[in-house]
């Protein structure tokens, strides 16, 4: 069998591989001929999505469907004394009222952070927090009748901010965390920083502030449940996470998990906003229980802004040493508004230090993280999760740092890019890079030699890089068991059904999966059904997140359409009576690669194949490799290979009123490969699209009103018409260039595309600002009123005064790899020692 | 998803059975226009009418007659989306750009001119969601006490965020308003009071039928600048509208500017009018001088989007935009 394997075309690497060495950047693509991969070929879920007959899964219903409502805290922080449903019960139409009293089991998304209940036992956290569920025959008497569930509070102080949760020891939003309402603390120290510094040429220091933001996607969740007469509990729903919310359930409602089954449908967009087991996914399924009827909840769009999960808010302080023009030694503290749960928290206070390291050379390397508990809406992961902010930080940072040292940016960035097959400072292991070719790309596309600094007055042009993860090297849950798998079912009709749990959010993972598989097997990709997004008709696979999807679920799928090859090729061979060999699978045949014309249909290969051995099924699955970093939080941040990026943005800044014109935007991704070079350049400028939003205008704020005469902590604006983000009227011409430089780590060379191209967005804005005006605006958004400010302050800056004091523990000390030492911190032991105070 | 209330419609067949119907119903009906600001409205309980009365099938409410010589009579139900082209991009051309500034293509499509004149005052601490105003403990334009925007104002603030009525008001258009006890025709500035609550003078027995443009006067010039945070979508967070006559040795001979968005009703810039009377726009100095008086009619406070400040800070540029244009 093993020299068929090598006779037939195999652009794939092997899907279990470890640790395989990584090509040269630059390297000729291998492969050549390839019939899907690399192809414009339409999508093969596009037809329904342009003719709107693609389900989503508020068009799901079922006969005698009944209707849910959350009734929500109407207050910021309190005690809950008592949640009367009497008035409600009594409406017309009203079938039962859960409150918490029905859910006494906690459940979250890390198994560190079980903090949330379906509906609020014992206390609310924030505006929002569900306490009651009303079910009825109709929407309208849910919604009319949630009105009247009785809830009486016992209000306790507010914490709005990071800097509040800090200084408020007492009362505490929840009663763990490494100090009173502070979540997590992290620090690292990757060699001694500190003697680094003191022995560089300078030393530079920044304070920036990334304001909130969420991700509005737009399709509402919501859920669709119900009981099958033999007990067994669906749910469909508008979930990135299928197989997270099949866990959520089993525990909050102490289900079998082999009685439950989710199926994620299509999404109109996620951006990790659904990436969260939800409170309502849990309570429909209850109330789908109790009532003995399929029950439906559809959250309105004021819900979806508090469900959130999005962007943290983030203070950072960064302090850098140079010498000779390089980093000898990075100090990155952060702090972060999580809200009111704990979420994917504990991962994206890692995140906003773990990827500093991987895009620039620096010797040594200092984190410190902080993520405070606030009573609002819960933060977690958005596109890019967690690396955004410090991104935001260190591409300015970096930029003030070249304007000092008299350095061009873009050629400081080139000089000192991290090379391939590079352990870095905190142990990540880089494989091939593309950093350099896509500022080069970038450079030269946009005039930037030639241009910038020479545009005149309020205009300007400003570049940054980046990267991010090609799917986290560590799953969150499920330990050492594969993050994904795939399986294919051939018929005798010469068609291939593809089974997976991924779900498609819009980013095209339906597309992806035809299509390997298709690659693989030489047949049409029309003729690969599908089958994704349900924990009962497909294997795990843990979700649309972390840039995951393409090379966990690729790569599952190259090694299950390659068994599937094997025996095709098996029984072919024996048919046509050519070595194994010698065969090739290719536009829907399997002939012989000496004498074309000798073949079988495909269909007719499977045929053959079944009468020789059964049933052709196959099976793939993938783990990443093992992570590099041995210290106690590295599982954060490794990733079997990294994207890069790079832009340049040009804006027009009218000094009068500070406003914003953003005139167009070059963008360079390192994707490895395009398995759809379409496909990927709308998730590119998809990615400058959010980027861009969140450079300009979007803020997920809170108001607070007079503290005489309210508590209140509300949610600026929860509507879509005042919570800004761009129009097409604010979207610029987006000039994308795809840098391929295949990675063996991905399917066909492929790395992730969905999130990294938002990263260099938000700091090189700022760093046009700059060149039009020479102000700094060390925040984003970047608003009219703060370049205004700038404009106006003697120091051209605006931006954070002050970085908060923080009670750091003491770090872990793990010496980077040029310094000895194994990826392992050589004093964890010492460590475990707890804060005073903290609970464990 | 939100979910409207319960109501009843109504489908009056003729001027006067709405009418009448109004003049029955009282308090307890509203007009239903385009719909595009009541029923969102609704929907957050903002305004929760037990009658809608729907004007759809009243074609009188449709009809434009008229020229720019003699003036021009818009039905009140013309849609913003012809308010835009046709007789009035022609001879008013201020007021097509600010029908063309409100919303989105297809909002305009629905939304019409006596609705965007009748649009519910603004404010950030009552366009908001029913459980929203409950957490807040609601404010005085709807079931509460306070005005939030000022805690100690016996009077709301919200704001007058039509983008037609400034101009209307600047180009001295009228509106019929038509009862059962008959019609009167009105000054659109008459139209609009300085409170966020009571913010029209339109009787809830009246029905809005008509806008009057005078005649287009020789040397006439009129300009329409808006103020947003996008380029679509948004309302106005101030609007500047200017109408002057000039001679032909181009001195302005007489001046109105109102300013949109910046207080309940559009608010007059009567000193810097009264100003650029007998002054000559291609002056620099003399647009910088009028804009500084107009912008000091502009009392915005923080209940729209973008800071306060900033609104204050922008006023006077934004008038200066305005008033060159008027130089042509």
């Amino acid at each position: 069998m093993a020299d068929d394997r090598e006779a037939t075309p195999r652009p794939g690497p092997r899907a279990l591989d470890d640790d395989r060495p990584a090509p040269r950047p630059g390297a000729a693509s291998p492969a050549p001929g390839l019939a899907a991969v690399g192809k414009p070929l339409r999508k093969v879920d596009v037809r329904g999505k342009v003719t709107g007959e693609t389900r989503f899964a508020d068009d799901f219903t079922m006969p005698g469907a009944l209707h849910m409502k959350l009734v929500r805290s109407t207050v910021p922080h309190a005690r809950l004394l008592s949640v009367d449903p009497s008035a409600a019960l009594a409406v017309k139409g009203v079938r039962c009222v859960l409150t918490g009293k029905d859910f006494p089991i906690a459940y979250g998304l890390m198994p560190v952070s079980q903090d949330e209940h379906p509906l609020c036992n014992d206390k609310v956290r924030f505006v929002g927090d569900p306490v009651a569920a009303v079910v009825a025959a109709d929407e309208l008497t849910a919604q009319e009748a949630a009105a009247q569930v009785r809830v009486e509070y016992e209000p306790l102080r507010t914490i709005a901010t990071p800097q509040e949760a800090l200084a408020t020891a007492d009362p505490r939003i929840h009663d763990y965390g490494d100090a009173p309402n502070v979540h997590k603390l992290v620090a690292f120290d990757f060699g001694d920083v500190p003697a680094a510094l003191a022995g560089a040429d300078q030393v530079f220091e920044d304070r920036f502030f990334y304001q909130g933001n969420t991700h509005l996607p737009i399709e509402q969740h919501a859920a669709l449940a119900w009981v099958d007469p033999d007990g067994r509990v669906t749910i469909v729903s508008s979930t990135q996470v299928a197989h997270y919310v099949h866990k959520a359930v089993a525990r909050a409602l102490a289900l079998p998990p082999a009685r439950i089954r989710v199926i994620a449908p299509p999404q109109g967009g996620g951006f990790g906003g659904k990436t969260d087991p939800f409170n309502h996914e849990i309570v429909v399924a209850k109330a789908a229980m109790v009532t003995g009827r399929p029950v439906k909840i559809a959250l309105t769009r004021e819900e979806v802004f508090l469900c959130h999960r999005g962007r943290h808010p983030t203070l950072m302080r960064m302090r850098t040493g140079v010498k000779d023009g390089r980093i000898v030694g990075h100090s990155v503290e952060t702090v972060l508004d999580g809200g009111a749960y704990g979420s994917y928290g504990v991962a994206s206070v890692h995140y906003t230090g773990a990827l500093e390291t991987v895009t620039y050379r620096m010797d040594r390397y200092r984190f410190r993280g902080c993520r405070t508990f606030t009573n609002k809406p819960p933060c977690g992961p958005k596109r890019g999760h967690g690396t955004p902010q410090p991104r935001f930080g260190l591409e300015v940072h970096l930029d003030k740092i070249c304007e000092k040292l008299g350095v061009d940016p873009a050629e400081w960035r080139i000089r000192n890019a991290v090379p391939p097959d590079t352990v870095v400072a905190n142990w990540m292991r880089v494989r091939t890079t593309g950093l350099v070719a896509c500022l080069e790309a970038v450079v030269k596309a946009s005039g930037w030699r030639e241009r910038r600094g020479r545009l005149g007055r309020g205009r300007g042009l400003g570049i940054a890089a980046s990267s991010y993860m090609t799917g986290a090297g560590i799953s969150i849950t499920f330990g050492d068991l594969p993050h994904t798998g795939v399986q294919l079912l051939l018929d005798r009709g010469g068609g291939v059904t593809a089974f997976c749990g991924a779900s498609d959010v819009g980013q095209g993972s339906d597309n992806v999966l035809a299509l390997i598989v298709a690659e693989v097997l030489g047949v049409e990709v029309g003729d690969v059904k599908v089958v994704t997004g349900d924990t009962s008709l497909g294997p795990v696979d843990l979700g649309s997140y972390s840039s995951r999807v393409t090379i966990m679920m690729g790569n599952a799928a190259i090694q299950a359409a390659e068994r599937a090859r094997d025996r095709l090729a098996a029984a072919a061979a024996a048919k046509l009576e050519v070595p194994a060999s010698r065969l090739c699978f290719a536009g829907g045949r399997v002939f012989d690669v000496e004498d074309p014309a000798r073949g079988l249909t495909f269909a007719e290969a499977v045929q053959r194949a079944e009468a020789q051995a059964g049933t052709v099924g196959t099976v793939g699955s993938y783990s990443p490799p093992t992570p590099t970093p041995r210290y106690k939080g590295g599982g954060v941040g490794p990733s079997p290979t990294y994207s890069y990026s790079a832009a340049v943005v040009e804006v027009e800044a009218d000094e009068a009123t500070g406003e914003l014109s953003v005139e167009k935007i070059w963008v360079a991704h390192d994707i490895g490969r395009a398995l759809n070079p379409v496909a990927a350049r709308g998730q590119v400028v998809g990615s400058v699209y959010m980027g861009l939003s969140e450079a300009l205008m979007e803020e997920q704020e809170f108001r607070r009103l007079p503290p005489k005469l309210s508590r209140a902590l509300v949610h600026q604006a929860p509507s879509m018409l005042e919570y800004k983000s761009l129009t097409f009227h604010e979207m610029p011409e987006v000039e994308t260039i795809l840098v391929e430089e295949p990675d063996a780590m991905g399917p066909f060379g492929a790395k992730e595309v969905g999130q990294g191209p938002l990263l260099p967005i938000p700091p090189a804005l700022a760093n046009a600002v700059h060149d039009a005006l020479g102000i700094r605006v060390d925040e984003v958004p970047i608003t009219p009123h703060k370049v205004l400010a700038a404009l106006a302050a003697p120091d051209r800056r605006y931006g954070p005064a002050a970085f908060p004091d923080v009670p750091w523990p003491e770090p872990l000390l793990v010496p980077p790899p040029w310094e000895g030492g194994d990826g392992k911190a050589t004093n964890e032991r010492k460590r475990e020692r707890r804060l005073p105070g903290a609970k464990p | 998803m939100m979910r409207l209330p319960r109501f009843r419609y109504l489908a009056p067949a003729s001027l006067p059975e709405a009418v009448k119907v109004l003049g029955d119903l009282g308090p307890e009906a509203m007009p239903l226009a385009g719909g595009t600001d009541l029923v969102p409205n609704m929907k957050r309980r903002q305004q929760t009418p037990a009658n809608l009365v729907g004007l759809r099938g009243l074609a009188a409410l449709r009809a434009v007659s008229g020229d720019a010589g003699r003036g021009l009579t818009l039905g009140a139900m013309t849609r913003l989306a012809e308010v835009e082209r046709g007789p009035v991009a022609a001879g008013w051309p201020a007021l097509a750009r600010a029908a063309a500034t409100v919303a989105t293509p297809p909002i305009r499509n629905t939304a019409t001119l006596g609705g965007n004149l009748c649009l519910d005052t603004r404010c950030s601490y009552y366009d908001q969601g029913e459980e929203w105003r409950r957490s807040i403990g609601y404010c005085m334009k709807r079931e509460g006490e306070t005005c939030w925007v000022a805690p100690g104002s016996d009077r709301c603030w919200a704001v007058s965020s039509s983008d037609t009525a400034p101009v209307l008001c600047a180009l001295g258009a009228e509106v019929t308003l038509l009862s059962r006890g008959g019609e009167r025709r009105i000054p659109v500035a008459e139209l609009f009071a300085d409170d966020g609550i009571r913010h029209l003078s339109r009787r809830p027995d009246e029905l809005l039928t008509a806008v009057h443009l005078p005649p287009v006067e020789a040397g006439q010039r009129a300009a329409y600048v808006k103020l947003r945070r996008r380029g679509s979508f948004d309302f106005p967070v101030l609007g500047v509208a200017a109408r002057v006559r000039l001679s032909a040795g181009g001195t302005v001979e007489a001046a109105r500017i109102f300013l949109g968005a910046v207080g309940s009703r559009p608010q007059e810039a009567r000193a810097a009018a009264d100003f650029l009377v007998g002054r000559r726009l291609g002056d620099e100095e003399v647009i910088r001088e009028a804009a500084r008086l107009a912008a000091q009619v502009a009392k915005p406070m923080q209940n729209t989007d973008l800071t306060l400040g900033w609104r204050k800070g922008v006023a006077r540029e934004y008038a200066a935009r305005a008033l060159r244009e008027l130089v042509g």
